[in-house]
């Protein structure tokens, strides 16, 4: 063949249009749904190391795996590798029964031995999970037929639940062990909806339909998440038709596109954006607290910033909590937070300072609802000084108990138990809390080990009574998800935030 | 004669001598400096993974289990013992070894610097050409203003023009990704675009192109209008020489004496600010890899320092020096072999 300038220029043009034919466009029916995903996966490993406890990437995880107990989409528990479990009658034992017929990846049977395994594994210290401290307290895990028994070490009425949240995933045991953790990385198996078929790291995955999904195989064949983390890249993929589906984008985005060629969900989520207080300062001053929790006008915020994406909360609690309790609410006022601050001796032309921290630009307009806050703040007489800083330097100085006098941070509970949200935020020997007070340690204290559940319930709700009385928290929001997605497919949002493939249908 | 060869290949290997023992020092420092700093930011990986309800002892295990409860200097240690076997460490994220994540990446982001740097050299080159052909008319003007707007923005936001140009109002480029994720790739290295061409699968090639245009494009713009202004002003320079002016009286065209006289005298300034430049747009690679979701170094660069993934951050670090100084090494050397002065120095 006789290359020339002209020649050379037409294969070139040639081959760049063979390239680019293949974009598919959201016209056209959906063959292979594509997904433009907000993060990339690090592990495969959904039970060990920082990816185990990481929220955004659980959706990826649920797709491949199955968790002990399966979590619908408004929440709540349903069967799923688990059928049936419970405590026998002094709680010294859990017992679990296992669903018969299932298969791994690799046509293998899932048994009772599996359970067993992956629950004595994550117990272990040295296997790293993050979660150590709640499935160390089961012990002695042993099969009877398609039952695991476990003896309790310490009565943890959340055990089940963490079955269906963080780290609460069944690996194959045989598999495991036969290509040790980094065959895994490089190939892994579950029993979930879709298998892995590519996975090429900080680009994507290609999932192929498990056909033999206890659960009904999924209606797409095959999927491909692209992990696109910028979000401007993300609005373009969906737009340009590139990509089907996508998640996480500003609202202004979400609100331009939505009613377009695009269809578009928004659902509230287990997320909620919060002021924690810390016990330091200015903070210990009840008139302070309350005025700064009382001058915020949140709806307003919601509204204006967030494009009215977004549910007012004022416990730690979201409705879809086990529990919510909708009879406990913080007014704004701005006329009592004035004669509260006044009581203590502050007021516009005294104004009492404290600084606040915030993330710029890790949730949407956080910076710039804090910026808002403290403009309502400087009205009633608190002068704030904002101090944005890293997520990760938030989670240093939480562990480390040195936030400052007020902190935004947002708080994820998929699970939607009150011990992962008021619990864990509020109770002064968690790491997470910065509250120290023995007024709330004693109440919380009882409620951890308490096996009546609406016992328990109405602990917690009593707890969230108090808090909000004293304010010794400021709830702001739940956050709602915008999803944009071509007509072509239906997607079913998960309140817990995940974006479940095997949820999406064609339209 | 052969003195003078003899006294010019000593000098060589001296100055070759030197470089290598700067270029160890420097890579000596980066390392202490990298680890030290990491170390010392606020934020580290344990607070990054504690789960709701950990304690104070679960936050003691974990530091154990990744070897971060141990002084400073004994962790450099480690560290240093294990770089000097090949051993960069295991990325805490990921759970693999880090050199390998970073040689895995390491040729994706050569290409895309590569092909950048082509593009640049052929916009800036032509813009260089173009403008001292038609110097002093309204050509070489708005090639002066093209230069101007493409230096000021920077490669990010030309990132952005391209996906809303070429990927979403005329779809003909993909946005993210280096490949399409429906090919199967039989390539048995990461050099995709180069192997590509060697087992002469051009629909693959095709598709990396398509990939790789705009995050290139985005790449060399700003470089592109700095070889054309430099290219540019030499060119301009040397047409006013005499061998030029020699060459103009012999009859030939101003585009052949451009081209045939002048260009290969103009050019050697640029051939050393191409090849410092090079090293800063590998540094620029980091952000619009991540707007394209380019499977780079970068990339990956970036999701190690928000997972505070302290080992993948000290091997892609001392990745990036080793090519940052290889490239000077390399351009210091090429400079002293062809400039004539130091050539006789």
């Amino acid at each position: 063949m006789h290359l020339n300038r002209r020649s050379l220029l037409k294969l070139s043009a040639a081959t760049m249009a063979a390239g680019t034919i293949g974009l598919p466009t959201y016209a056209q029916a959906i063959d292979e749904l594509v997904i433009a995903y907000n993060v990339n996966l690090p592990s495969w490993d959904p039970t060990v190391g920082p990816s185990a406890v990481n929220p955004t990437i659980q959706g990826l995880y649920q797709s491949v795996f199955d968790q002990y107990i399966l979590q619908q989409p408004d929440l709540s528990p349903a069967p799923g590798l688990l059928t049936e479990w419970g405590w026998n009658d002094d709680r010294t034992q859990v017992w679990m029964t296992v669903r018969d017929g299932v298969t791994w990846h690799d046509g293998s049977p899932f048994t009772a031995e599996d359970v067993a395994w992956n629950l004595a594994r994550v117990a272990k210290p040295e296997t790293g999970s993050p979660i150590q401290f709640v499935w160390g307290t089961l012990a002695n895990h042993r099969v009877e037929g398609n039952r695991v028994i476990a003896d309790v070490t310490q009565f943890d009425p959340t055990i089940f639940k963490w079955m269906y949240f963080l780290t609460g995933y069944v690996l194959p045991k045989a598999y495991y062990e036969k290509v040790g953790a980094e065959g895994f990385e490089a190939a892994p198996i579950g029993t979930g909806p879709y298998m892995v078929e590519k996975f090429e790291r900080n680009a994507f995955v290609r999932l192929k339909a498990n056909a033999n999904y206890w659960g009904g195989k999924p209606d797409f064949d095959t999927v491909t998440i692209k992990f696109v983390p910028d979000a401007a890249a993300r609005v373009a993929e969906v737009e340009s038709g590139n990509s089907h589906v996508t998640l996480e984008m500003p609202y202004e985005e979400y609100d331009r596109l939505k009613g377009g060629p695009l269809a578009g969900v928004a659902a509230p989520i287990s997320d909620i954006g919060m002021i924690f207080l810390n016990d330091i300062e200015v903070m210990t001053d009840p008139n302070v607290r309350m005025a700064a929790a009382m001058a915020i006008d949140k709806q307003a915020i919601i509204d204006r910033l967030l494009s009215g994406y977004g549910v007012k909360i004022d416990t730690l609690q979201t409705p879809e909590y086990a529990a919510y309790d909708a009879s406990i609410t913080v007014p704004y006022d701005e006329a009592k937070a004035i004669e509260m601050l006044a009581a203590s001796g502050y007021g516009p032309d005294n104004p009492v300072k404290f600084k606040i921290q915030t993330t710029r630009g890790f949730k949407p307009k956080d910076y710039e609802m804090i910026q808002a806050i403290v403009g309502l703040w400087r009205r009633v007489g608190i002068e704030a000084e904002i101090e944005v800083y890293e997520i990760a330097k938030h989670y240093e100085l939480r562990a480390a108990d040195q936030l400052a006098p007020a902190a935004f941070y947002n708080w994820g509970n998929s699970v939607g138990d009150p011990t992962t949200s008021t619990g864990f935020a509020m109770f002064g020997p968690s790491p997470h809390s910065v509250w120290d007070g023995e007024d709330l340690i004693g109440m919380i204290g009882p409620l951890w080990g308490e096996a009546d559940e609406a016992k328990r319930i109405d602990g917690w709700k009593a707890v969230d009574k108090y808090i909000a009385d004293n304010a010794l928290v400021i709830p702001l929001l739940q956050y709602v998800q915008p999803i944009l997605h071509a007509p072509g497919v239906v997607v079913t949002p998960h309140a817990s935030g995940s974006l479940l493939p095997h949820l999406m249908k064609r339209a | 004669m052969g003195q003078c060869r003899h006294g010019v290949g000593m000098a060589f290997l001296r100055l070759l001598a030197i470089r290598l023992l700067t270029t160890a020092i420097t890579l000596a420092g980066v390392a202490v400096i990298v680890f030290v700093v990491i170390r010392v930011v606020p934020g580290n990986p344990i607070a990054m993974m504690l789960p709701p309800g950990a304690t104070e002892a679960d936050i003691a295990r974990l530091s154990a289990l990744y070897g971060l409860d141990q002084p400073l200097v004994t962790q450099f240690g480690i560290w240093l013992g294990g770089v000097m076997q090949g051993d960069f460490g295991t990325s805490i994220t990921s759970r693999q070894p880090v050199l390998d994540l970073v040689l895995g990446r390491l040729p994706a982001t050569l290409e895309l610097s590569i092909m950048a740097l082509v593009m640049a050299v052929i916009l800036g080159g032509a813009a260089a050409l173009t403008g001292t052909r038609f110097r002093g008319g309204r050509r070489e003007g708005a090639i002066d203003v093209a230069n101007g707007m493409a230096l000021s923005v920077p490669d990010f936001l030309w990132g952005l023009v391209l996906i809303l140009l070429f990927g979403v109002l005329w779809p003909v480029f993909h946005i993210s990704g280096r490949v399409s994720p429906a090919l199967d790739l039989p390539f048995t290295t990461n050099f995709y675009l180069f192997e590509s061409l060697i087992r002469l699968r051009f629909d693959l090639w095709a598709d990396l192109v398509a990939h790789m245009f705009m995050p290139a494009l985005a790449l060399a713009i700003p470089l592109a209008a700095i070889i054309g202004q430099l290219l540019k002003q030499s060119l301009k320079e040397t047409m006013n020489l005499d061998y030029v002016t020699l060459a103009r009286t012999k009859g030939y065209g101003e585009t052949r004496v451009i081209l045939r006289e002048a260009l290969r005298n103009a050019i050697l300034p640029t051939l050393t600010l191409v090849g410092v430049q090079f090293t800063f747009l590998i540094g620029g690679t980091v952000i619009i890899e991540r707007l394209f979701s380019y499977e780079g170094l970068g990339n990956m660069a970036i999701d190690a320092v928000i997972n505070r993934d302290l080992p993948l951050i000290q091997g892609i670090v001392i990745l990036f020096a080793v090519i940052f100084t290889a490239v000077n090494l390399i351009v210091d050397l090429l400079y002293a072999v062809l400039n004539p002065r130091l050539r006789h120095a």
